[in-house]
């Protein structure tokens, strides 16, 4: 306790953040600066990192309140690219309802949606090459989609099921599919950061042409991996996209708990000298922009770049997760930059390319699409269903090749299995 | 050759043979290793396949899983086992579990090569020995040589191997075997059987043990530094023990271990890591379970003790000649 013998001091204080709004509270996100759109310069991609720092603390946007698109950044993609990226994003939407349905329905354990930020993962995937080496989080199954992955088979991972060429080894939405250019998702958070600065020094090293991309939350950027992985990429300028999707919630904990009340994350880049720039994650054509720029500059051995991707997670955290029971209810609707998909199809009514009806007829196109996904994945299974690996792959790929203590612990796994009488499925 | 330069040539000669091998750590690059393991590396293969990096562990090893996944073989050193801890999630739940999380879509082909163990007066941050903590991990292999020869032929295969690999390099017998006697003048390699090394590629199998000494008496399990005390204490004593030097312990070649006891009917195990959890436990189970009619005395473990590596009474802490010796009498007296 504070001792008389220095009370003449005054006492200090224990700052603990704390977010605006809880359950219940009226929400008003006024205050969440949100500067005109095409307010922000495009520095060129070969600019040194040091002369465009104020990029950090403003936002990247291209879509205006009238659905235009202004400014420095804006990509001029055609209609056609616009209404391919818009459906891409619609698809993600209609599997992540499908799959959290699913979820509700006892067919698998876990499913994490990204509603609300739909405008991140896929205009990426249009922005970067196809053989460009993606290190996702959870949230990007956009990139999976827009890179033409067979829904089936994400689902077919989702159940654990006889058609999950990962053997039910992983959680649902934990993907691995190299031939996408996705790299296998962990749970600990952040570890893929310094990976993707791995795979991009060896790139380089090699003279390759492909760069590599990482995605993590804003709450993860307090790992430790986070920061190494920055250290790694601005020492040897590797050629590699760090992508802070800033949705505001790291589960319960709003961004404050990861320093947001003090900076950008955006700005985390500063301080290691990496370009960086904050965007609406909202704005597909934003985030397509500013995807493009850091892949020119890391593709011309200008270095890393750090993108913060100012977005809002819509919906819970994932499927074990409540998210009225410690923000209000309020937030979602009220979040200024509005919902994504939502701009892009206005934007493209705007430009006269499309039309509230065809977006109806996307819609049901894409749902019906989705479901036949399931219908299809179904028939290999659901978790639900109890075991569907055979159950000798339980020991495969512990290593290349299996050791004596791991055939016995084999060996004994069948005799049991033989003993209970259970008839599970054997490989050979 | 001593071990150091054993371990040079080891990396030197897979350089050579293979483009993706690349080696990285604080350190290594310029100057060649506080150890000076990579001594010359970099001016023979250039600096974007060996190079310094910053100080930070978990990026080390993050980095190289990276660089694994791409098609590289990287091989980084942890400057000493005691930093490893920072790294220890990429390489426990990352490193380990890649080809598994992933059904071998990507692998991690990985050798951490980090000096351990005591007996250079480290104190707590330099002289520990951490491989209990990496054998209980499904998915990462463990290597750890007592010769230049074995260090040598073990490093190349393990840089040849697809998993993860931890390297552990006993580094008080870089320069020269070590009998636990440490008052005694240093003995050197190069009057050694096993500091004859062939420059050329060779390589010892990984899981595959040596014995080092036969013997009728008692099978002495040790690896690393203690395979040199082990053989003091027979050459004090007089006892006609077996020693078994296990090379790798994961995987670890329990026939020579069953073999060996079941001939003898005892034995001792010695490690330098403190005892509770340690590997030692590892092996006095699988003695027991395999073994246990053909004993005739309890499995005895001479280890470290239970705290942290103490700097001014190393040598109280240090599984010496006479705490093994006291433990082979008691093994021999029934
Ligand atoms: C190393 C580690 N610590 C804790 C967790 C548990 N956890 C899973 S997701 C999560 C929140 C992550 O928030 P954020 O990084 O903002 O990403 P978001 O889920 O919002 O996309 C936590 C704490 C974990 N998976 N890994």
């Amino acid at each position: 306790m504070a001792d008389a013998a220095r009370s003449n001091l005054p006492p200090l204080a224990l700052h603990v953040p704390e977010p605006k709004y809880r359950p219940g509270d009226t929400v008003d996100f006024s205050d969440v600066e949100v500067p005109p759109a095409g307010s922000a310069r495009r520095p060129d991609t070969a600019e040194d990192a040091r002369n465009f720092t104020d990029l950090v603390y403003t936002m990247v946007r291209v879509l205006d309140d009238e659905n235009r698109a202004v400014g420095p950044w804006d990509p001029k993609l055609s209609p056609d690219t616009l209404r391919r990226m818009l459906r891409h994003m619609a698809t993600v939407r209609a599997f992540d309802e499908r799959m959290f349905r699913a979820q509700r329905q006892g067919k698998t354990s876990f499913y994490m949606k990204s509603m609300g930020e739909e405008a991140v993962a896929v205009p990426q995937a249009y922005a970067l090459d196809a053989d460009d080496m993606c290190f996702p989080s959870y949230r990007q199954q956009g990139l999976l989609i827009a890179r033409g992955c067979p829904m089936v088979d994400m689902m077919n991972q989702i159940y654990s099921n006889r058609g999950d060429k990962l053997q039910g080894k992983q959680l649902p939405i934990m993907y691995s599919e190299k031939r996408f250019g996705f790299f296998s998702i962990s749970g600990n958070l952040a570890t893929q950061y310094p990976q993707a600065v791995g795979w991009a020094m060896a790139s380089a090293s090699r003279g390759d042409t492909r760069i590599a991309a990482t995605w993590c939350g804003e709450g993860s950027t307090a790992e430790g991996d986070f920061h190494s992985a920055l250290t790694f990429a601005t020492v040897y300028r590797a050629p590699v996209i760090f992508n802070v999707v800033n949705n505001q919630w790291a589960i319960s904990s709003f961004s404050g708990f990861a320093g947001a009340e003090a900076t950008t994350f955006a700005a985390r880049a500063v301080g290691y000298g990496i370009a960086g720039l904050r965007v609406d994650g909202n704005d597909a054509l934003a985030v397509y922009a500013a995807t493009l720029w850091a892949a020119e500059r890391a593709r011309t051995n200008a270095g890393p770049t750090l993108i913060e991707h100012f977005t809002y997670r819509a919906e819970g955290h994932s499927t074990s997760d409540d998210p009225t029971q410690y923000r209000s209810a309020g937030e979602p609707t009220a979040w200024p930059l509005g919902d994504p998909i939502r701009r892009l199809k206005d934007h493209l009514i705007t430009l006269g390319e499309w039309s509230e009806e065809r977006q109806a007829a996307m819609d049901k196109d894409v749902a019906d699409e989705v479901k036949a996904a399931q219908k299809e994945a179904e028939k290999n299974g659901i978790l639900g269903h109890g075991l569907l690996q055979s159950l000798d792959t339980l020991f495969d790929g512990v290593f290349e090749e299996m050791p004596w203590h791991l055939r016995e612990q084999r060996a004994q796994m069948l005799a049991e299995e033989t003993e209970s009488g259970r008839p599970w499925d054997r490989k050979k | 050759m001593n071990m150091i330069q054993a371990i040079n040539s080891a990396m030197d000669v897979m350089m050579a043979r293979d483009p993706g091998v690349i080696v990285m750590g604080e350190d290594v690059g310029y100057f060649g290793g506080v150890f000076r393991a990579t001594a010359g590396l970099q001016a023979k293969y250039g600096k974007t396949r060996v190079f310094d990096t910053p100080i930070t562990e978990i990026g080390i090893i993050g980095v190289s899983i990276g660089m694994g996944a791409y098609g590289l073989r990287p091989v980084p050193e942890i400057q000493f086992a005691d930093y490893i801890y920072p790294a220890l999630d990429q390489l426990v739940s990352e490193a380990a579990r890649l080809r598994y999380r992933s059904d071998g879509e990507f692998t991690a082909p990985i050798t951490v090569r980090s000096p351990f163990g005591g007996g250079i007066f480290g104190g707590q941050t330099h002289s520990q020995s951490p491989e209990g903590i990496f054998t209980h991990v499904s998915g990462l292999k463990t290597v750890i040589p007592s010769t230049p020869y074995d260090a040598k032929g073990l490093l190349i295969a393990a840089i040849e191997d697809n998993d993860p690999t931890i390297f552990f390099e006993p580094k008080r017998i870089y320069n020269g075997p070590f009998n636990g006697n440490w008052d005694a003048p240093a003995a050197n390699w190069s009057k050694h059987p096993a500091g004859e090394v062939p420059t050329g590629y060779y390589k010892i199998p990984l899981g595959k043990a040596a014995v080092v000494r036969s013997g009728e008496a008692v099978t002495m399990l040790a690896y690393g530094t203690m395979v040199h005390v082990c053989l003091q204490v027979v050459a004090d004593t007089g006892i006609d023990a077996e020693i078994i030097d296990l090379r790798t312990l994961v995987p670890l070649d329990i026939e020579a271990i069953e073999e060996s006891v079941k001939k003898t009917g005892r034995c001792l195990i010695v490690h330098e890591a403190t005892r509770t959890g340690g590997f030692g436990a590892e092996l006095s189970a699988l003695v027991q379970e395999r073994c246990f009619y053909h004993l005739e005395a309890p499995v005895e473990r001479v280890t470290g003790f239970d705290t942290p590596y103490p700097h001014s009474l190393e040598w109280a802490y240090f599984p010496g000649p006479v705490r093994i010796g006291m433990a082979l009498k008691k093994i021999l007296k029934d």
